[in-house]
């Protein structure tokens, strides 16, 4: 299954992944024309930074879901890739879900009373996001392979140690 | 999407790729995503509680850290790109007003008085006295105005003021946009756009149209200083395209804009002596220097010196591996040419104490020794010929025809053969009757946002198509010239008939028993004061101001900051300035809104943008069909 990882090490906090989330879900999907769309388009993650670190925090599309778990409306749903997406069209505006997200990831849309959240760009190979980050510090990755990855690069950094 | 339409840029790129060397494409694959903020223009930098950006979606702050807004920021990124701009063509003409007081004061003897006729249309056009004095005091007093008018004056530039209608000064002053320095006004431009100076978005907007003013000056200045050193161009057959490169010759290009650099080697290279030692390492047909960018439109008007390639593709002239040197002075040259010159035995060699590039080799340029530094030049590039690879030469053996040099005085001189007393009056008659549907001036670059030489294509067949005559300055004329767009067959192809039929009977007059090219070759980017000289002189004829005039300008692939400086005074002359890249303005609504609507009701001119070149035709046509509605004429 694939998720986006994010290297918090690796973002410079210049929000394009923010942009290109916000470009990907206007009417046109270009830069130019999304700015110039009325209400604006918008983003679906967030960089946030502190003293230590900046990184974009975005939804995990969590197996065990606490805002489609807490959605009464049947607006939420799983699809069939795995992901939590909206039937835009039953949501009631109640913002449980935003009140149980773990990630604070879902917010208000104020001009059409919906809640807004990331649909990882199911029609896209690649998310914006990632596609849009000029740093890899967003990479879309097959997380079953993840492991087997870390495991190779652990016994090379051990190979290196006894030979 | 493809690097270029040109065959012959394509092929050397093909042949650089087999050896892995990476280019400008590959460079702006890399690059991307670039950064959206930067894109739309909301990222501040100007002091060092920054830098703070705004997102064009209105998420989180509206405001930077000093309470600057996107309107601020837009502004003040635009108005310093202008002044960016308009210090390169302020140092290019005070480059040139120096070369003619030392060549006045007998400091310069390889930059004599060349064009006397125009010393002294220049002196009578900005108050100097011609009558009863030799050529060096004229001259003198000339160059000296010219320096003048850099520093701040109590009067408004010489070089602005007298070259354009009464109308436009007479708008200028009612706006406070006159400017009275060329680099005073750069200097006030980075002053206002600093922390805490003007955050009136529509005042620096103005300020930026002064200061591209300025720009205005410093390109007329730089042409007539040209003229009266190296001569008034005159048509010249000529080639252009990477053809041009000659297996048998020593190849040396002359990259950059100033004519003090690339007049001086295009001379010595012509010398028996510079040829023999050429001949005597091999080269059977001795020296042939070509052109790259602007400065080689300088020489190929002046000395039918043919144009390898220019702007984006500039790399492209070392991937031949025929290149033995590459010659720069200044602006729009890619660091990138050491790093790929070093793979060939290209020499690259830079000439200006303030350009200098890592890897190239440094001989500078010295107007009391020009000569000089140019022999060496050229004996650097017949050393560097001697360790050529020959199993590395790929010249693509594609160049068109191309006739360059259209001056104001050689437009006013052919038009003259077909009448000698008012030569304006048949442009006119031709523009009144609708055989000459109107004007366009493409000036400008190329860039890797778009298809090499894309737009311009499209663009040029649709206008001709509907009788535009079309002027072309910089590397717009490269792109036509590597396309065959600068000949008289491409009148007979692609001209709508009142335009064919205008060309052709100018043509004929001028003895060229054909049509005048469809595309008319200026010059150099400097050189759009020539396009702007023959509408003031179109618009004092007709006793109209230049905003009324169905003249209108494109820069359908536009790169340089200088760029967006030539576009700023072409609408505040009033034209109407087709821009084929977004420029970084749409993060603020009002600026966008001011540059392309608001500023009409001031000045006349506004920015069209429009990305798509057929569409872009369709609205130049459109503001020229409305313009001669306003002048009473058929639309």
């Amino acid at each position: 299954m694939k998720q986006i990882y994010v290297r918090p090490e690796q973002c410079m906090g210049c929000r394009s992944c923010e942009i290109g989330c916000a470009v990907q879900h206007s009417e046109e999907k270009s830069l130019f024309s999304a700015v110039l769309q009325s209400p604006p388009p918008m983003k679906r993650l967030f960089v946030e930074s502190n003293d230590e670190i900046k990184m974009p925090v975005i939804c995990r599309h969590c197996e065990d879901a606490p805002c489609l778990r807490s959605c009464i409306s049947g607006c939420l749903f799983r699809d069939d890739k795995g992901l939590v997406r909206r039937k835009k069209e039953r949501c009631i505006g109640c913002w449980t879900c935003m009140m149980t997200c773990p990630f604070g990831v879902i917010t208000r849309d104020r001009e059409k009373h919906i809640a807004v959240k990331c649909d990882r760009c199911h029609k896209l190979d690649v998310p914006a996001c990632v596609n849009s980050c000029p740093t890899g510090a967003l990479v879309f990755v097959d997380i079953d392979d993840m492991p087997k990855e870390k495991r190779q690069s652990l016994i090379s950094a051990a190979a290196k140690e006894v030979l | 999407m493809e690097k270029s339409i040109d065959k012959a840029t394509l092929s050397a790129l093909e042949h650089g790729e087999k050896s892995g060397i990476r280019t400008v494409w590959d460079r702006y694959a890399a690059q991307r995503p670039q950064c959206g903020f930067g894109e739309t223009g909301v990222c501040c930098r100007h002091c060092l509680q920054g830098p703070c950006r705004i997102s064009p979606f209105g998420h989180g702050p509206k405001e930077g850290v000093c309470g600057a807004n996107a309107d601020v920021m837009v502004a003040r990124g635009l108005s310093r790109a202008v002044a960016a701009g308009t210090s390169s063509h302020g140092g290019h003409a005070k480059h040139m007003a120096h070369t003619l007081l030392k060549s006045a004061i007998g400091e310069a003897a390889d930059y004599p008085i060349r064009d006397e006729a125009k010393l002294k249309t220049v002196a009578g056009r900005i108050g100097v006295s011609i009558d009863n004095r030799d050529i060096n005091s004229i001259a003198l007093d000339v160059a000296r105005k010219a320096l003048e008018d850099f520093s701040e004056k109590e009067s408004p530039l010489t070089w602005a003021a007298t070259t354009v209608t009464k109308g436009r000064v007479e708008t200028f002053l009612k706006f406070g946009v006159v400017p009275t320095g060329i680099d005073s006004t750069v200097s006030e431009s980075m002053h206002r756009t600093t922390y805490g100076v003007d955050s009136d978005p529509v005042n620096i907007l103005l300020g930026a149209i002064k200061c591209a003013l300025a720009d205005y000056a410093a390109c007329h200045m730089a042409t007539d200083i040209a003229d009266i050193l190296f001569g008034t161009p005159t048509p010249v057959v000529t080639r252009a395209n990477l053809g041009v490169l000659k297996k048998t010759a020593v190849n040396i290009a002359l990259h950059g804009h100033n004519p003090l650099l690339s007049d001086i080697v295009a001379q010595v290279s012509g010398e028996k002596a510079m040829n023999d030692r050429a001949k005597a390492a091999g080269a059977s047909d001795g020296i042939n220097v070509v052109g790259v960018c602007c400065t080689g439109n300088e020489i190929m008007m002046r000395h039918k010196i043919p144009m390898a390639t220019s702007s984006v593709s500039q790399e492209t002239a070392v991937l031949t591996g025929a290149l033995d040197a590459m010659v720069v002075d200044y602006q729009c040259i890619m660091p990138s040419l050491a790093g790929i010159a070093e793979c060939y035995h290209t020499k690259l060699i830079t000439t200006m104490p303030i350009a200098k590039i890592p890897g190239a080799i440094h001989i500078e340029f010295h107007e009391s020794s020009a000569k000089e530094s140019a022999r060496k030049i050229i004996e650097t590039a017949i050393e560097a010929f001697q360790k050529r690879d020959p199993n590395r030469v790929n010249i693509p053996e594609i160049s068109s025809t191309a006739y360059a040099g259209f001056s104001t005085e050689a437009i006013i001189g052919a038009l003259s053969l077909v009448n000698k007393e008012d030569p304006l009056k048949p442009l006119i008659d031709n523009i009144v009757s609708g055989n000459i549907y109107g004007v366009c001036l493409f000036a400008g670059c190329n860039t890797v946002k778009v298809t090499q030489d894309a737009n311009y294509f499209a663009m040029v067949k649709e206008l001709a198509k509907n009788n535009v005559l079309i002027l072309a300055t910089g590397c717009a004329s490269g792109a036509f010239g590597r396309h065959g767009f600068l000949t008289p067959e491409a009148t007979e192809k692609y001209a709508g008939p009142g335009l064919k039929a205008v060309l052709t009977a100018v043509g004929q007059a001028a003895g060229l028993g054909g049509p005048l090219p469809l595309v008319l070759h200026m010059g150099s980017c400097v050189d759009n004061s020539r396009a702007a000289d023959v509408a003031v002189a179109v618009a004092n004829k007709l006793g109209v101001d230049l905003h009324m005039l169905p003249v209108v300008a494109s820069a359908p692939e536009p790169v340089t900051e200088k760029a967006v400086a030539i576009g700023t005074w072409a609408v505040a002359a009033g034209l109407p300035t087709h821009l084929g890249v977004v420029p970084p303005v749409l993060g603020s609504k009002l600026v966008a809104e001011v540059l392309t609507s608001t500023v009409k009701d001031l000045f006349g001119g506004y920015f069209i943008v429009e990305p798509d070149p057929l569409k872009a035709a369709e609205k130049l046509l459109s503001v020229i069909g409305e313009r001669r509605k306003g002048l009473g004429l058929m639309a």
